[in-house]
């Protein structure tokens, strides 16, 4: 069994069914980018594999894990809704970049990117340890584990700043350093470059090929093909809710089977 | 009447203006969070419900409420005031004038502004984007901890303006309690007016009250609003 494995994922909307049927793989280190046109269904996918969303069936599984079988729909449901904790458990498998970022804009660089993992860990503590947790060991290694992803996003300087105070390019990189300093076993974008100017938009593709040498296992939506070209190990392209096609980027991007596809596809190169 | 005697009664008025003012604020703060959260729910009954009540109590004038408030309960008792009972009550216990229609007055102004907080904590909460809340969760954060952490600063920047606009207002309603007898300063100043030989200068002299209540009001908010400006959205 591959390292994640998507079966059957139907969900629909009131009366639209908005994905119908996805099946893909994903092996551990690989990065696979979602392409196609809006409203195919991407971003709802990316919310199912996150739990901001829950599929109405079909089973996500990870490491031969099952996270989610959506055939007990109903019951699977109420008990992920319930169980919160099972539930923020398995949303830690899934980091999520979105398009607009969505910084906290009161906390500072480090602030945003302490906050969670900060109160994650005083959960397990007493009162009074969570008083003085700022001092404890535990405390001070995670401030080290944030300032090296903020470092490797190339933002150790900014550490002090607050979002509103950083360029559309350089808030996208915390909020990337923010969803790694969780740890994620694999790292979702929705479309991560698409609020950017386009002069921005290069040194987010840049740190996510970093993170792809350094074996980061990425599920991408985006928009920039070329960039789809060169750095997914697998393309998928949706249709209305269904993967018209699927496959290397030689052969999503080569030798497209499907008309739809052959159509996006020159419909991109227009632009 | 010399200066001092004026300036004792009106600041008996304005300890009632005062007191008006605190325990409005202290009870219709909290209520209005829990009737926007109400306004929130889910349960649609409670919603609708609670919708019309603010929609009633925001569209009729604070001194009707009053009136309403102070001789509704006169209907079950052939127009016997019931505050009247209350009054005395005050009166043989504490020695002091009109203590049911200053309850009366309380609940009305209660009920009132927690209506026009309970809006204004609404559209605030409501104006932080679903993206704060998404960011949170795949965080691994329960709601709770992404109310207080990432929604409640937020949201009390964005009412600050708003509320100290309610609140301000709030210092002036407060002369409402006169229409049915409370002595507050504008009352006690007006009481001058209507002696023999009447005396205006009070009338003007209690604006002076009004003033410098505002005066300090606007500067605490100012300072408030100063505090939480070093982030933008
Ligand atoms: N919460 C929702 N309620 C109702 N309809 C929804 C909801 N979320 C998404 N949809 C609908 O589902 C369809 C797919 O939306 P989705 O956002 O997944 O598309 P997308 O491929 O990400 O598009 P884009 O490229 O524009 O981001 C759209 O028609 C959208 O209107
Ligand atoms: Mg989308």
């Amino acid at each position: 069994m591959a390292y994640l494995e998507v079966n059957g994922i139907r969900k629909s909307f009131g009366k639209t069914e908005v994905l119908k049927g996805i099946d893909f793989s994903l092996e551990q280190g690989e990065v696979l980018a979602i392409i196609g046109s809006s409203g195919s269904g991407k971003t709802t996918l990316l919310r199912c594999l996150n739990f901001l969303e829950f599929a109405d069936e079909g089973t996500i599984s990870l490491n031969d894990d099952l996270l989610y079988d959506g055939v007990s729909e109903a019951a699977a449901k109420k008990k992920l809704k319930n169980n919160d904790k099972l539930l923020r458990k398995k949303r830690l498998h899934f980091g999520l970049v979105f398009q607009q970022f969505n910084l906290f804009p009161h906390k500072n660089v480090l602030g945003n990117l302490l906050l969670a993992p900060t109160l994650m860990a005083k959960e397990d503590l007493s009162f009074k340890q969570r008083l003085h947790f700022e001092k404890s060991q535990e405390f001070a290694s995670l401030k080290e584990r944030a300032l090296a992803t903020l470092d490797r996003v190339g933002l150790l300087e900014k550490k002090d700043f607050y979002p509103c105070q950083l360029s559309g390019g350089q808030q996208q990189r915390v909020a990337i350093a923010r969803a790694l300093v969780m740890n994620p076993d694999i790292l979702c974008f929705d479309e991560p470059t698409s609020a950017l100017d386009p002069e921005l938009t290069g040194e987010v593709l840049k740190v996510i090929r970093e993170l792809k040498d350094s074996d980061t296992t990425m599920i991408v939506v985006t928009h920039e093909m070329e960039f789809a070209r060169d750095v997914a190990d697998k393309v998928i392209y949706m249709a209305n809710g269904v993967i018209e096609e699927a496959g290397t980027p030689e052969e999503v991007f080569g030798r497209p089977q499907s008309e739809k596809t052959k159509s996006f596809l020159a419909s991109r190169k227009n632009l | 009447m010399t200066f001092f005697d004026v300036t004792q009664s009106l600041f008996g008025g304005f300890a009632l203006t005062c007191l008006i003012f605190v325990f409005t604020l202290v009870v219709a703060i909290p209520l209005g969070m829990v009737i926007a959260f109400g306004l929130m729910s889910k349960f649609k009954p409670l919603k609708y419900l609670l919708k019309v009540f603010v929609w009633i109590i925001r569209g009729i004038p604070l001194m009707l409420q009053i009136f309403i408030v102070y001789f509704a309960p006169g209907i079950l008792n052939d127009g016997v005031n019931f505050w009247n009972e209350v009054d005395k009550w005050f009166y043989f216990n504490f020695g002091v004038d009109a203590g049911g229609a200053f309850i009366a007055v309380l609940i009305s102004f209660i009920i009132n502004y927690a209506c026009y907080f309970a809006v204004i904590f609404k559209g605030g909460i409501e104006g932080i984007s679903r993206g704060q809340n998404e960011a949170g969760l795949v965080l691994g954060m329960t709601k709770r901890q992404i109310f207080r952490h990432i929604v409640l600063f937020q949201v009390i920047k964005k009412i600050t303006p708003p509320m100290s606009n309610e609140i301000i207002t709030l210092v002036k309603d407060t002369a409402l309690a006169n229409s049915i007898g409370v002595v507050e300063t504008i009352l006690a100043a007006k009481n001058f007016a209507t002696t023999f030989p009447p005396l205006i200068w009070p009338i003007f002299y209690s604006g002076v009250f009004y003033l410098v209540f505002v005066g300090l009001l606007t500067l605490l908010f100012g300072f408030l609003e100063k505090k939480m400006a070093f982030y933008k959205e």
